[in-house]
């Protein structure tokens, strides 16, 4: 076996590939469940997108806290909630992680530090803030990470949060995935900066760019910024540039795309892709490793579904519970 | 030892002892401090009103000052909150709602059950509401209704010093959000308050005057003008059980309902604009109850349907007075 | 002539009454009063009585109002020998001032309460009359010193009256270092320290009475003498769902009945008390001290003192309510017969567990009989 290049280990890489395919296979699959019609409400996949939630949450730990945007599952998931919980919710079942109450848009997993989804957009930024606030009283370097898209970016919350973040001196992240698109209108036209560093720097922290389909760009970027946090150095903006290679939400015919646009793309700037290439590439992982990982992957994902399926739904008497701890 | 102590006090004191008791009890708002980054005294402001005065002295490191930034600030006593402080929040004004309203009513009201019951927000909003100081249309609304609309929040405004201590130490306690009005007429208002800490429970109101002709419900600074309507009735020889609804959300039904069935008559007093408020929830909520206890038409007194005035000419006819609920009450018999 | 005309004043109940309503003149102009007889009915903000007459005669003139309310030693009404002439009343009521209560205002123009601290514990107490015989009143489960209103100032026209809260009741400190008869006693032991008053006559009311015996047992050179009203300690039995009423109620509806349990009178339950009881279980701390108490009174009924206290030979009174329905009155009529003439008892009908309030004016005259 040849040196390891990488800035992690042969198992932390194996890891990381299963991760994303995990993500990848599960949003590809809800995808096809959602177009049998069996999947209420509605969805927002991830694909494409695996290489920056992943490139993230492979620094932190259980208690750092995440809140993430409508399109939540790829967070979730590399955040450690439950896969066959998380289908469970989609599918609006009693053993989904949210009793079948929340949905995709809402789906969530306090225990793992997932704060939620978000059905409103920009929404998390600030619960970020105040996760980052309360690490800070607790004092034992824990971080907080904001997801949003190109879109929320321009949310009046998530500009608040920013100037929040950096007066009070949060450990907190605002990372925006900025996949081109905010449902279908276009972010060169929406955002008035050319650069989101800008708009980092107009809030007082520091910012920075990298391609969101390169895990270990990703990686390189986000460790750097998250030590800063975790030692006191304050908030910082990472921008994750990237392609989602499914439309806004499940339904979205496209049609504001280039012809051809997400073939090419899928095509092109598949992450997992590149990511096999490199590392088999430096032989650190083989082809037959990454095939065997997705084979668990498929068949983890095949057992959520079917038991997803086979769940009960939540009964008449759900409804009126938790809306408060006491009434 | 209990003695005599202003409203505001009454709530500078429940913050002072629950920051005292519990360090994950944080307070937070524009110029909760007032001084923060500025030249002069550190604690300059203590509160627009001057209520979170001398906290900052006491327990510098748990109020901070925030910027002019509803949504992030309160958004941010929301997340913390979620992750296991006990944040009270203050939203100056209840009328600056419309900037942060995404994430108490949409968030903080539903992360309880979203989540399938794990997460647990016990956020304390404290916020300015109602007339009578000429602050005009956007500083002297009464949108108690609006917050006890969502399901998921709790709507707490006591009338009176005693009460409002129990109830904010009650609210900080309490593991749900918490929306806690205090009037901004009322704060010169003086009491009997112990300086022990005391709770009161929510959904528990309390029955201010006893009397067998008619009830009159109220609320925040309304009780005041139902109890003095009360003995102008009395001396025309109409006894009325004066209730004070101190929390809107719960609400305690079972009193109201206790007392329509003995007199059957009720007269619903609430500063509010008169569609979709507090006085039309407790009158259906009657009618449909008690409906063969009532012997005549159910009476609401309340502001008209208009913004609050600046005029004091205006706004001393805008707010409901002694007068308009013994009138209502007269309507009754 | 003045001695002839007996004025009716708006009492004093409590340390904190300032002003009466009265509700109702109970008799009628002209009318002869015998002493004893209820002559006004009196509302404050803590409670709801009777104003008796304390001489016998005519009741000239009802000055007072019904629905009005007055200042404490407010002129309500004149009694006099129905000799007396009309005009020697009229200039009576005419120069009648409130007194200056100038005796009142030396010992503190500030509040009435007093406070200091007995091991370590802030301790409220009262402070009134002054005399070289002092008098200690000491109230029982869940009370205050506020259930002697009726009884402070009547005492110290002739004693020094102490009275206080015990730890975990009132305004004291809301914990209980020791949480047992012989714990407390050891309190008011130290109290007494803290005042600077040797000894004292003791007067227990309920589980105050056990902690007055137990003070003879322990300490008996700081008894001069005990009073036991409806005291517990003289027998096993006492009301235990009364405890766990007052313990569980959570509101005024439910505090209600179980305060009523202890009158006779039920209609002395206004709403002011069943408030005044509600807040003080409010506070934190009390709820704890509450549960310790009663777990501590059911165990500790098991003891009898009464033997002690019979061979300690302190001159002992026992007061009770016929009506009392915590703590049975047979424990007096079993103590009256075990001492025989050791020991005073006295009964008194129409009255419950807080009879010093129920016949207050009887419990007073009984008591000064009994101190001398």
């Amino acid at each position: 076996m040849s040196d390891n290049p990488f800035p992690l280990s042969r198992d932390e890489l194996l890891n990381i590939y299963q991760t994303m395919r995990t993500i990848r296979e599960f949003e590809e699959r809800v995808h096809v469940e959602f177009s049998r019609g069996d999947i209420p409400g509605f969805v927002h996949l991830y694909a494409g997108e695996e290489a920056s939630a992943t490139g993230i949450m492979a620094h932190l730990r259980e208690d750092d806290r995440i809140a993430s945007t409508h399109r939540g599952h790829g967070h979730c998931i590399a955040k450690g909630v439950d896969v066959k919980g998380m289908m469970a919710e989609i599918f609006g079942k009693k053993t989904g992680v949210c009793g079948g109450k929340g949905g995709s848009m809402h789906i969530a997993d306090l225990d793992k530090g997932m704060m939620g989804a978000n059905g409103i957009l920009g929404a998390g930024a600030p619960l970020v803030c105040g996760a980052a606030l309360a690490a800070k009283y607790r004092d034992k370097g824990d971080v907080a990470i904001s997801f949003v898209g190109d879109g929320a970016s321009n949310q009046g919350t998530f500009l608040e949060s920013l100037n929040l973040a950096s007066i009070w001196n949060l450990p907190a992240v605002f990372v925006v995935e900025n996949n081109g698109y905010a449902e279908a209108t276009s972010v060169d036209w929406a955002v008035a900066c050319d650069s989101y560093v800008d708009r980092a720097s107009g809030f007082g922290m520091p910012g920075v760019t990298v391609d969101g389909t390169d895990f270990f760009a990703v990686y390189e970027a986000a460790g750097e910024i998250i030590r800063r946090a975790r030692e006191g150095g304050g908030p910082s903006l990472l921008e994750c540039k990237m392609i989602r290679f499914f439309g806004h939400f499940e339904g979205d015919m496209q049609t504001y795309r280039a012809e051809g646009e997400v073939d090419d793309i899928r095509a092109k700037r598949d992450c997992l892709k590149s990511f096999s290439k490199t590392v088999t590439a430096a032989g650190v992982l083989s082809q037959e490793d990454l095939e065997a990982c997705d084979t668990d992957v498929l068949s983890l994902i095949e057992e959520a579904v079917s038991s997803a399926i086979a769940a009960e739904m939540p009964i008449e008497a759900d409804l009126l519970t938790d809306v408060y701890v006491n009434y | 030892m209990a003695r005599t102590i202003s409203f505001k006090e009454a709530i500078n004191e429940a913050l002072d002892q629950e920051m005292t008791r519990d360090p994950s009890v944080i307070v937070m708002g524009e110029d909760s401090i007032g001084g923060t980054g500025s030249p002069g005294e550190d604690d300059a402001w203590g509160g627009p009103m001057g209520v979170t005065k001398g906290l900052y002295g006491k327990h510098g490191n748990q109020i901070m000052d925030t910027p002019l930034s509803e949504s992030a600030y309160i958004g941010a006593a929301i997340g913390a909150a979620a992750c296991g402080m006990r944040p009270v929040a203050e939203l100056m004004f209840i009328d600056f709602m419309g900037v942060c309203f995404d994430q108490i009513y949409n968030q903080a009201a539903k992360f309880k059950y979203m989540f399938g019951g794990k997460a647990e927000t016990p956020v304390v909003i404290r916020t300015m509401v109602g007339a009578g100081i000429n602050a005009a249309s956007q500083h002297s609304q009464m949108l108690t209704s609006i917050f006890t609309h969502i399901p998921g929040l709790k709507v707490v405004c006591p009338s009176n010093p005693y009460d409002a201590k129990g109830l904010l130490i009650q609210s900080i306690r309490d593991n749900d959000p918490v929306i806690f009005c205090e009037h901004k007429s009322l704060y010169g208002v003086e009491g009997e308050v112990s300086e022990e800490s005391y709770v009161i429970p929510f959904a528990e109101a309390n029955v201010m005057r006893d009397g067998e002709d008619v009830t009159i419900v109220a609320y925040g600074m309304m009780v005041g003008k139902a109890m003095d309507a009360a003995k102008t009735l009395a001396k025309e020889g109409v006894e009325c059980d004066v209730i004070d609804l101190r929390t809107l959300s719960p609400i305690d039904m079972e009193t109201v309902l206790e007392s329509v069935e003995n007199t059957g008559r009720l007269v619903v007093v609430d500063e509010a604009n008169p569609r979709c408020n507090i006085a039309t929830d407790v009158s259906a909520q009657v009618a449909q109850q008690a409906f063969k206890s009532l012997k005549a038409q159910i009476e609401m007194v309340t502001a008209p349907h208009t913004p609050v005035p600046f005029a004091s000419t205006l706004e001393d006819i805008y707010i409901p007075s002694n007068d308009s609920v013994a009138i209502a009450v007269r309507k009754t018999l | 002539m003045e001695k002839n005309i007996i004025p009716i004043l708006m009492p004093k109940w409590g340390l904190t009454m300032e002003e009466g309503q009265v509700n109702e003149w109970l008799v009628k102009e002209g009318e002869e009063i015998s002493v004893g007889d209820e002559i006004i009915e009196v509302e404050t903000d803590k409670i709801t009585g009777a104003v008796e007459a304390v001489d016998a005669g005519v009741l000239r003139r009802c000055i007072a109002e019904n629905e009005n309310i007055y200042p404490v030693k407010s002129l309500l009404g004149v009694l006099a020998d129905s000799s007396v002439l009309d005009t020697d009343i009229e200039t009576f009521i005419e120069a009648y001032e409130i007194p200056y209560s100038g005796e009142e205002d030396a010992e503190g123009s500030g509040p009435q309460y007093l406070y200091t601290e007995v091991d370590g514990l802030r301790t409220r107490y009262a402070d009134r009359g002054s005399d070289d015989s002092v008098v200690l009143l000491l109230h029982g489960f869940g009370g205050d010193l506020d259930n002697w209103l009726f009884n402070l100032d009547a005492l110290a026209d002739k004693h020094r009256v102490l009275a206080l809260d015990l730890p975990g009741h009132g305004e004291s400190g809301k914990t209980i270092p020791e949480p047992s008869i012989s714990g407390l006693a050891k309190f008011v032991g130290k109290f007494l320290e803290a005042v600077g008053v040797p000894s004292a006559h003791i007067v227990g009311h309920s589980m105050g009475g056990a902690i007055a015996m137990q003070m003879v047992t322990e300490h008996p050179e700081s008894v001069d003498s005990l009073g036991l009203i409806c005291s517990s300690g003289l027998g096993p039995e006492i009301n235990c769902d009364y405890l766990q009423g007052f313990i569980d109620a959570q509101s005024r509806r439910e505090l209600k009945p179980v305060l009523q349990q202890l009158f006779a009178d039920e209609s002395l339950v206004n709403r002011q008390l069943v408030d005044d009881v509600l807040k003080y279980k409010r506070l934190d701390g009390v709820d704890d001290v509450l549960r310790t108490l009663s777990a501590m009174l059911l165990s500790a009924t098991q003891t009898i003192l009464s033997d002690k206290v019979v061979a300690s030979g302190k001159p002992t009174l026992v007061i009770w309510g016929e009506q009392d329905r915590i703590i049975p009155v047979a424990h007096a009529r079993n103590f009256s017969t075990s001492a025989g003439s050791s020991v005073e008892v006295e009964i008194f009908d129409s009255a419950g567990h807080l009879v010093q309030m129920e016949r207050a004016n009887d419990v007073n005259r009984r008591l000064l009989e009994f101190l001398g």
